[in-house]
C-alpha cells in the first residue's frame, strides 16, 4: 500500500472541524455565565434589574462593589475566612506530613494496620448526629476551633502524600543518611521536606480552597454571627436574601424597591469578591491541582 | 526481567519485615511511631468515636440521662423510619438525583477528554482546559447563588432568553419537578472539565507508535479514537464507574440543602438533609432517630461499595483495593 502524503485527508479534516466546533461550544457554554456575572457586577442597578445585561457591562458603575464595603458582615466574614484558611491549612499540612511520611516507609511495621484503619474511614462513618454529639461534648460548638480541629486531616490527602513519598524518596537515600547517623526526624527536615515542594504545594492548595469554599462545618456548628466565615454570610445574602436590617429601615416604597435592586446588583459583585482569592491564584496553580489529581489517580 | 528482580526484592523485604518483632520495630522506628501518634489520635477521636457513638441509634437518647444510661430500644428507631411516610419519598429523591447525575454526567468528561486529546492547536487546547476546569473552584454557596440569579424569573438571562423565543418564564426554583434537572445540569457545568483530567492523564499514556502505525495503515483520526484511544481509557472508565455506582446513596448535602425551599421540598428532601432536620434543627431534636437514619445510610453505602467492587473484580478483574 502506498504511503499517504502528509496532507490531512478530507475525512480527517471534517473530523477536526467537528471536533473544534465541539470544543468551542464547550468553551462558550462554560465561559458565558462567568462573563455574565463579571459584566453584571460592573453594571448599574437599573441595567441589572431590568435585565439589559447580556454580554458586556451596561451603564458601567461600581455601585455594587461600594455596597459590599459598606456591609460589616461581609468584611467580618472575609476576615474570618482568611483566619480559618490560614490556621486550618497550616495544621493540615503538619498533620498530613506527620501521617504521610511514616506510612510511606516500607520498613515500618505498623504501616499496614494504620493505613487500613485510616482508609476504612473513607468508606464508612458514624454519621452526622454522633459526630455532632462528640463535637458538642468536646465543647467546640460555636468556637473557632471547630473550624480547624475536627478538619485537621483529610484521608485523601494523606494517601496522595504517602504515594508521593514512596515514589520520590528512595530507600537508598534513607540508608545513606542512617549510616551517617541521621535520625528519622532529622531526615524529614533535611532530606524529605526539601524534596517535597511539589506535594506540599498540592496539599496547601487543596486544603486552602477547601477551607475557603467550605460551608458544611460552619453551617452545622456555628450560630454566632461574629464567627461566621464568608460562605455563611454569602448564604444569607445570595440565597436567603437576608441583608443587614439597617438597609431596610426605610418605609418609603420607592426606596425599598431601589434597595432591592441594589441587593440584586450586590449579589453579582459579591460573587466576584468571594471568588477573588481563588481566582487570583487559579492560573498559576492550576497545574499543581492537576498534578494532585494525577497522583491520586495512580492509587485509584 | 528487572521487574522480576524488583518483585523478588519486595518479597524479601516483606520476609525480613515479618521476622522483626513488634518490640524490635518499636526500638528501631520509635521516631516514626512518635510522628504518627498525632494523626492516629485524630483519626481515632474524630472518625472512630462517632462510629462507636452511632449506637445511640439503638437507644432512646435522652440528654438528661446521658449517653450510656439511655435505654436500649433495639431496632425501634429503624422500624419507625421504615414505617414513616418520608421513607419512600426521601429514598426515591436520593436515588433520582444520584442516578440522574450518574447517567447524564458520566459521558461528558470522557467525551471532553477524547476531544481535547484530538485538538491539534495546543494553545486552543490549553485555553479550553483552563476555562472548563475553572468552575470546579467555585464554592457551593456561590454556585447556588449563581443558579438562582441565572434562573430568576425577572432578571435571569435564562428566562429572558426563553422570552425572546416566545416561551413564558419558568419558575425553575419554585417548581419541584425542575429540581433534579437544575441540580444535575449545573453540576455537569461545574465538574465536567475537572473530571476530564483523569481521562486525559490516561490518554497521555497512549504509545505514539500505535498512532503512527495506524496512520501508516491509513486509519482516520476517528478510527484511531475508536480503536486506540477508547480501549486505552476503558479501564479508567470502569474504575470511575465503579466508584460512582458505589456512591449512589451518597448525595452531597451542601448543594441540596442550599437549593431547597418550601416549594421544591417534595422532590428535594434527601437522606442527609432529612437526618440534619430531624436530628439537629427540629424543635424537639431527636438524636436517636436521626442517628438511626444516618447509620442506615452509612451501612447501605458500605454494602454498595463492597458489592460493586466485588462485582468488578469478578467481571473485569479490577478492584479498588
Amino acid at each position: 500500500m502506498p504511503r499517504r502524503s502528509m496532507k490531512v485527508p478530507i475525512s480527517d479534516r471534517i473530523f477536526f472541524a467537528i471536533n473544534n466546533t465541539f470544543l468551542g461550544l464547550a468553551l462558550i457554554v462554560v465561559l458565558y455565565p462567568l462573563i455574565y456575572v463579571v459584566s453584571a457586577s460592573f453594571s448599574s442597578t437599573n441595567a441589572v434589574i431590568s435585565g439589559r445585561v447580556w454580554l458586556w457591562p451596561v451603564d458601567p458603575s461600581l455601585r455594587g462593589y461600594e455596597a459590599i464595603f459598606e456591609n460589616k458582615s461581609i468584611i467580618s466574614g472575609y476576615v474570618n475566612s482568611f483566619f480559618y484558611m490560614g490556621v486550618g491549612t497550616t495544621v493540615n499540612i503538619v498533620m498530613t506530613i506527620l501521617a504521610g511520611y511514616p506510612l510511606s516507609r516500607r520498613d515500618f511495621k505498623a504501616r499496614n494496620i494504620i493505613m487500613m484503619g485510616i482508609a476504612f474511614t473513607m468508606i464508612f462513618n458514624g454519621g452526622l448526629i454522633p459526630t455532632y454529639i462528640l463535637v458538642r461534648n468536646l465543647g467546640m460548638v460555636n468556637t473557632r476551633s471547630v473550624m480547624i480541629i475536627p478538619l485537621a486531616l483529610s484521608v485523601w490527602n494523606v494517601i496522595i502524600t504517602r504515594t508521593f513519598f514512596e515514589s520520590t524518596i528512595s530507600p537508598e537515600l534513607l540508608e545513606a543518611a542512617k549510616i551517617n547517623g541521621c535520625s528519622d526526624i532529622r531526615f524529614i527536615f533535611y532530606v524529605v521536606l526539601p524534596l517535597s515542594g511539589a506535594i506540599i504545594a498540592v496539599n496547601v492548595l487543596f486544603y486552602a480552597v477547601f477551607h475557603w469554599n467550605g460551608f458544611f462545618q460552619a453551617f452545622i456548628y456555628l450560630n454566632d454571627k461574629k464567627l461566621y466565615p464568608l460562605q455563611l454570610v454569602l448564604r444569607e445574602i445570595l440565597i436567603l436574601n437576608e441583608i443587614d436590617p439597617i438597609m431596610m429601615t426605610q418605609v418609603d416604597l420607592e426606596e425599598v424597591a431601589a434597595r432591592q435592586g441594589l441587593v440584586e446588583l450586590l449579589k453579582f459583585s459579591l460573587i466576584i469578591v468571594a471568588s477573588v482569592p481563588v481566582l487570583i491564584m487559579y492560573p498559576f496553580v492550576q497545574r499543581y491541582f492537576v498534578k494532585g489529581v494525577m497522583i491520586g489517580a495512580i492509587k485509584g | 526481567m528487572s521487574e522480576q528482580i524488583i518483585l523478588q526484592d519486595k518479597k524479601e523485604t516483606a520476609k525480613i519485615r515479618t521476622k522483626i518483632t513488634w518490640r524490635r520495630d518499636f526500638q528501631l522506628n520509635y521516631q516514626l511511631y512518635l510522628l504518627v501518634t498525632l494523626p492516629v489520635i485524630y483519626i481515632f477521636i474524630f472518625r472512630y468515636i462517632p462510629m462507636y457513638g452511632a449506637q445511640i441509634a439503638f437507644r432512646d437518647f435522652v440528654a438528661s440521662k446521658g449517653f450510656f444510661r439511655s435505654e436500649w430500644v433495639g431496632l425501634k428507631n429503624f422500624e419507625k423510619f421504615f414505617a414513616s411516610p418520608y421513607f419512600v419519598r426521601i429514598i426515591r429523591n436520593t436515588l433520582e438525583i444520584s442516578l440522574y447525575t450518574l447517567i447524564a454526567g458520566f459521558p461528558f468528561p470522557i467525551i471532553l477528554a477524547l476531544s481535547l486529546n484530538c485538538a491539534l492547536n495546543r494553545r486552543f487546547k490549553k485555553s479550553v482546559q483552563m476555562i472548563t476546569y475553572a468552575p470546579f473552584f467555585i464554592s457551593t454557596v456561590v454556585m447556588v447563588g449563581m443558579i438562582m440569579q441565572f434562573l430568576s424569573a425577572k432578571i435571569g438571562f435564562v428566562n429572558r432568553g426563553l422570552e425572546l423565543v416566545g416561551i413564558t418564564p419558568i419558575h425553575f426554583m419554585g417548581e419541584a419537578g425542575w429540581f433534579s434537572s437544575v441540580y444535575v445540569w449545573s453540576g455537569i457545568w461545574q465538574r465536567a472539565g475537572w473530571n476530564s483530567i483523569i481521562y486525559l492523564a490516561a490518554l497521555s499514556t497512549v504509545d505514539p507508535n500505535l498512532h503512527e502505525a495506524a496512520i501508516v495503515d491509513g486509519a482516520s483520526r476517528l478510527r484511531r479514537v475508536l480503536h486506540i484511544d477508547i480501549p486505552r481509557i476503558l479501564p479508567t472508565i470502569i474504575v470511575i464507574l465503579i466508584i460512582q455506582s458505589g456512591q449512589i446513596m451518597n448525595v452531597g448535602f451542601e448543594k441540596v440543602i442550599l437549593m431547597q425551599n418550601p416549594l421544591n421540598l417534595s422532590r428535594s428532601e434527601i437522606i442527609t438533609t432529612y437526618v440534619y432536620k430531624v436530628g439537629l434543627v427540629s424543635s424537639i431534636p431527636n438524636y436517636s432517630y436521626g442517628a438511626a437514619i444516618g447509620l442506615f445510610n452509612s451501612i447501605i453505602n458500605l454494602l454498595l461499595i463492597l458489592s460493586v467492587n466485588k462485582l468488578s473484580k469478578m467481571i473485569t478483574n479490577q478492584s479498588l483495593w
